[in-house]
């Protein structure tokens, strides 16, 4: 990267520069045109001064011009002049604009490459806090600059030159005098003003410093809740507020007393012609004219003046950014960018024994964590890596995420070394205590590690091809990558998969060996499919819930589902359940909104419901208060079993003591609408509260079928209609399998259900499909959806499905129970039989099923063998192996 | 059944015959009603306990998981009350109950019936003596059985 900002302005931009300063410069040519036309008007348009009417233009006859026709001709011109100069600025604006916006977008594209190549031991000292405003805001005004670096002082100076040579034709002496101070202004304000820069780097460390607290307050907030400290945190981000403010303060001094003096001594220029030229002239040597012209003409000039100063100090102040921003980017130890981009011309394999020698790893004080290591291990094999210090740091080498102080590794007789990313990262893996899980789909984490080239071409629609071809050729010339990120990056056959159809069925062993495949199967029975997309999927599950239903009927299980029937109540689902039948796609027809909703109320009123909607309301409002008055507000019976919140309680209390049993039609519209929000929640099987009769059921019935009927056409997409024979849009796969709800009151029915349901899923082999779609399934922020250790057994199966010739990993199921973590060990080594698997263990009591046992003891390998040869020969293994 | 109608039930069971109505109201409403078929479980011994059961209706055997095989040590009628030991103790299930014949249940749970007990006396000395007298034919059929033995 370029230290120097006008190096890298000039070797990515220079073609920019020059067009956009030709333009400024051919663009004096009508402003000077513009300047003086003016004067025509005035003089010969007007005044008719030194010119004689008719004008014949370009001597041929044939446009002749009357004094008033030559005004408006003129008029015209200046109109024409007027537009071309602004067309001319409209274009160096534009270009500028454009070029700035080019190289702040390569700009920022090679800080973020860098990030990608920093040395990992980087992180530990600098924080995302420090690093995000460097490459989001500092490098901003970065980009103004440039796109007029080189044409601002052109033009500006040019105009200066120009109105300078216009004073020096008028008046030699004066020309001089206007500008017999601007050599000290150019040698003091930059002088003054580097003051105030120096002030302003100040300023920026310290707010880097703000933002790095504030990342950290987040990321460790519940720690600062368990310890209350947030008093000890806010007086010392006010204490860093502080140094901003008198930081602030000062520039503030400094850069307005220089202003004060700038404007002084611009004002100083006036002083002298008034005091000298005035004296000049009563003693008759000089005459008044002379003396407004010499202070005109320094008015005119003191605009492109201000400019070039301007432009000057800004200089001074983005150079200094850039390279303070740069030397922050450039570091020691940091890898080509080839590492990264180069494909390696043949396949590498690295598919072969493991080669230690002399391995040395200091830290950044320089103090030994691996010491003089050697190892060898044999191919294909399994090892277990115990003991105490280094172990993680060993495994780190070993998968190439950091360069060794000294010694070899080889793996295959290749050196490690010598080998790029595009090698490593593919052959080898690594999974630590702690790996990271990204904010997307289940899925694109665990193929993440698929995807390194795109690997086809989208076929795009002409219109689209063409914008694509933009971007391709905008992103080529400000250096970017050009990759297309929505094409298919997958590398299939990495997995062992053919293409996309059997991705899941090759990931399903990987998904398995980290006891992950149940995880990701729950999710996806949560989960849903669009029938449209994938309509072999929702024809299956349409199958299952035939096999489901039948299974239930058959073994004597059919009451412990009541199934959506459309001609018959669901006793066991709510009142607005039974009136849709169907479910809300959106906020609409959600539960709480039904009272309010005009189509719904219509529905009822034509089924001669809606009184009893009101009277059943109020009994529910009573029955509520009753039972819940005096329960504290936090009791978890209001979760579990009120229909009215704690909050909302002491108003429906209110409302109770208005409404009239028998007159509850003249509350006003919003207590009523309350009232009536109750019922549709009820649920005839469970809630023992008066509730709807058989003949009201039967109304219920008849209205569920006009508010079908008769929906409006804008209301059309807000519900999912049950129907036996269609996949329930929007609804979860189990779900639709269930297609009903589980009956009250029957003891064990969610396992039973549960049973009977693995059955179905299994004899149909829906099972896969499933796990598809629990792929879908978006894990949040940092995987903040799933649980710790579910992030784990993703890591680990993640590592496992790019099928890398040796897996490392180090200490990867720390947040396993103890059981799932030996169903794990057990699971992955058989998996990797024939493959190359080094395991960092925390007990020395899990490396049974291993071929090999190494103990690193203080950075040094202490003990070699096969978990028996140990037992029997080391001293040293069987006290590791003793229950502490 | 209605509330009203549930309430009037409870009310039969000797365990809350002096519970006011609109408690015994609360009791009714957020404690489920569960029905068992001939040979389902309510429990096992050594599952964690979270609730306690009242028998409304159908009989149940409790059974004793022995080094010896299992051992019936109680059949459940109507109006009886199971599975208190284990929340009043806090420790795992001490037996399994079976259900024998199609079983309704009143399922209360754990923090519900340590309210019931803080909120009526009668409910807690009610408990104390069940227990009571379940300790007193313990008791009874030790003495018999070390009788037997020695003899």
């Amino acid at each position: 990267m370029e230290k120097n900002l006008y190096s890298f302005i000039l070797k990515y931009s220079l073609k920019q520069q020059v067009i956009i300063t030709l333009l400024s410069v051919v663009s004096f040519i009508p402003y000077y045109y513009y300047l003086s036309i003016p004067k025509s008007i005035v003089n010969q348009g007007i005044q008719g001064k030194d010119i004689s009417y008719p004008v014949d233009l370009f001597g041929w006859g044939l446009w002749q011009f009357d004094n008033t026709a030559y005004l408006f001709l003129l008029c015209g011109v200046f109109l024409l002049l007027v537009l071309i100069q602004q067309g001319f600025k409209y274009a160096i604006n534009y270009f500028q604009g454009v070029a700035g916006e080019r190289m702040l977008r390569r700009l920022r594209y090679e800080l973020y490459a860098h990030i990608l190549r920093f040395p990992l031991h980087t992180f530990r000292r600098t924080s995302q806090g420090e690093i995000i405003p460097m490459v989001i805001a500092e490098v901003e005004p970065v980009g103004g600059f440039i796109g007029e670096s080189f044409a601002l002082p052109i033009f500006q100076g040019g105009m200066l030159l120009v109105i300078f040579g216009f004073l020096l034709l008028q008046n030699p002496l004066m020309a001089l005098a206007a500008v017999a101070l601007y050599p000290i202004q150019f040698y003091f304000v930059p002088k003054m003003q580097a003051k105030v820069r120096a002030l302003g780097r100040e300023r920026i460390k310290n707010q880097r410093r703000l933002s790095d607290r504030i990342g950290e307050t987040i990321s460790g907030v519940t720690d600062l809740h368990t310890h209350d400290v947030s008093n000890r945190m806010l007086a010392e981000f006010s204490g860093r507020l502080s140094i901003s403010y008198w930081i602030r303060v000062e520039i503030y001094q400094r850069k307005f007393m220089v202003k004060f003096l700038n404007n002084f001594i611009q004002q100083l220029g006036p002083f002298f012609f008034y005091a000298i030229g005035g004296y000049l002239t009563i003693r008759g040597q000089m005459d008044v004219g002379t003396v407004v012209a010499a202070v005109n003409a320094h008015k005119e000039m003191a605009a492109p003046w201000k400019e070039l100063l301007n432009h000057y100090q800004q200089r001074e102040d983005v150079k200094q950014k850039y390279e303070q921003v740069v030397t922050q980017f450039v570091l020691d130890g940091m890898r080509g960018p080839d590492d990264q981009h180069v494909e390696p011309e043949q396949p590498v394999s690295l598919a072969g024994p493991v080669a230690v020698s002399g391995l040395v790893l200091h830290d950044d004080q320089g103090q030994p964590i691996l010491e003089n290591l050697s190892l060898s291990l044999p191919w294909p094999s399994r090892v277990a890596v115990v003991g105490d210090n280094g172990r993680d740091e060993l495994l780190q080498l070993l998968a190439r995420l950091h360069d060794p102080t000294r010694g070899r590794i080889a793996i295959n007789e290749r050196n490690l070394a010598e080998l790029p990313e595009t090698v490593t990262g593919r052959r080898l893996a690594y999974v630590g205590p702690a790996s990271y899980v990204f904010n997307t789909s289940l899925g694109d984490n665990l193929f993440m590690g698929l995807r390194h080239r795109p690997l086809t071409t989208r076929s795009l629609s002409e219109a689209v091809q063409a914008r694509y071809e933009r971007e391709v050729a905008e992103a080529e010339a400000s250096g970017n990558s050009s990759y297309d990120p929505d094409a298919d990056w997958t590398d299939y056959a990495a997995a062992g998969a053919d293409g996309p159809d059997n991705l899941v069925t090759v990931a399903i062993a990987a998904l398995k060996a980290a006891s992950f495949d149940e995880d990701v199967y729950q999710l996806g029975m949560r989960g849903t499919v669009d029938p449209a997309a994938k309509p072999d999927v929702a024809e299956r599950v349409l199958a299952a819930r035939r096999a489901f239903r039948e299974k239930l009927t058959n073994g004597a299980l059919a009451d412990l589902v009541e199934s959506w029937d459309p001609a018959r109540y669901n006793s066991n689902a709510t009142v607005a359940e039974n009136l849709m039948f169907g479910t809300a796609r959106n906020g609409i027809y959600h539960e709480d909104n039904l009272a309010r909703d005009s189509h719904m109320l219509r529905v009822l009123d034509e089924v001669g419901l809606r009184q009893r909607f009101l009277e059943i309301g109020h009994e529910v409002a009573a029955t509520m208060v009753e039972l819940f008055a005096d329960l504290p507000p936090e009791h978890e019976f209001f979760q579990q079993f009120s229909f009215i919140s704690s909050e909302d309680l002491p108003d429906y209390k209110d409302l109770l003591q208005r409404a009239k049993p028998g007159a509850l039609d003249q509350l006003p519209e919003g207590d009523r609408a309350r009232l009536m929000s109750l019922p549709f929640k009820l649920v005839f099987a469970r809630h023992r509260l008066g509730h709807f009769n058989d003949a009201e059921r039967e109304a219920i019935l008849k209205a569920r079928k006009i508010f079908a009927d008769t929906l409006p056409e804008d209301r059309q997409g807000a519900i999912a209609f049950f129907d036996p024979e269609h996949f329930t849009v929007s609804s979860s796969i189990v779900d639709n399998i269930l297609f009903g709800r589980v009956a009250y009151g029957q003891a064990q029915a969610q396992e039973k259900i549960g049973r009977v349901m693995a059955d179905v899923v299994e004899q149909l082999k829906l099972r896969e499909p499933i796990i598809a779609v629990g792929l879908l399934f978006e894990v949040g922020i940092a995987g903040a959806r799933l649980t710790a250790a579910q992030r784990q057994k993703l890591s680990i199966a993640r590592a496992l499905v790019k099928q890398p010739d040796w897996v490392m990993l180090s200490e990867a199921t720390a947040a396993l129970d103890p059981r799932s973590h030996a169903v794990v060990v057990k699971a992955v080594t058989e998996l990797r039989k024939e493959a190359g698997l080094i395991w960092s263990l925390q007990r020395a009591t899990d490396c049974e099923s291993f071929d090999i046992v190494v103990v690193v003891e203080n950075g040094r390998v202490t003990h070699t063998g096969s978990y028996s040869e140990l037992c029997e020969k080391s001293a040293r293994f069987k006290q590791m192996l003793a229950p502490a | 059944m209605s509330l009203i109608e549930e309430v009037e039930l409870l009310r039969r069971i000797p365990l809350f015959a002096k519970i006011e109505p609109s408690k015994l109201k609360l009791l009714a409403f957020t404690s489920q009603r569960l029905t068992y078929k001939p040979g389902d479980v309510l429990f096992h011994q050594g599952d964690p306990g979270d609730a306690a059961f009242v028998i409304i209706g159908g009989e149940a055997d409790v059974v004793v998981d022995t080094p010896t095989g299992p051992l019936k040590v109680a059949h459940l009628r109507q109006n009886d009350f199971v599975g208190e030991i284990a929340i009043l103790c806090d420790v795992p299930r001490t037996a399994t109950v079976t259900a024998t014949l199609e079983t309704t249940v009143l399922r209360i749970e754990k923090d519900l019936f340590f309210r019931l007990i803080g909120d009526f006396p009668q409910i807690a000395i009610e408990i104390m003596r069940v227990l009571a007298q379940r300790l007193d034919r313990t008791t009874a059929d030790l003495r018999e059985l070390s009788a037997k033995v020695k003899g």
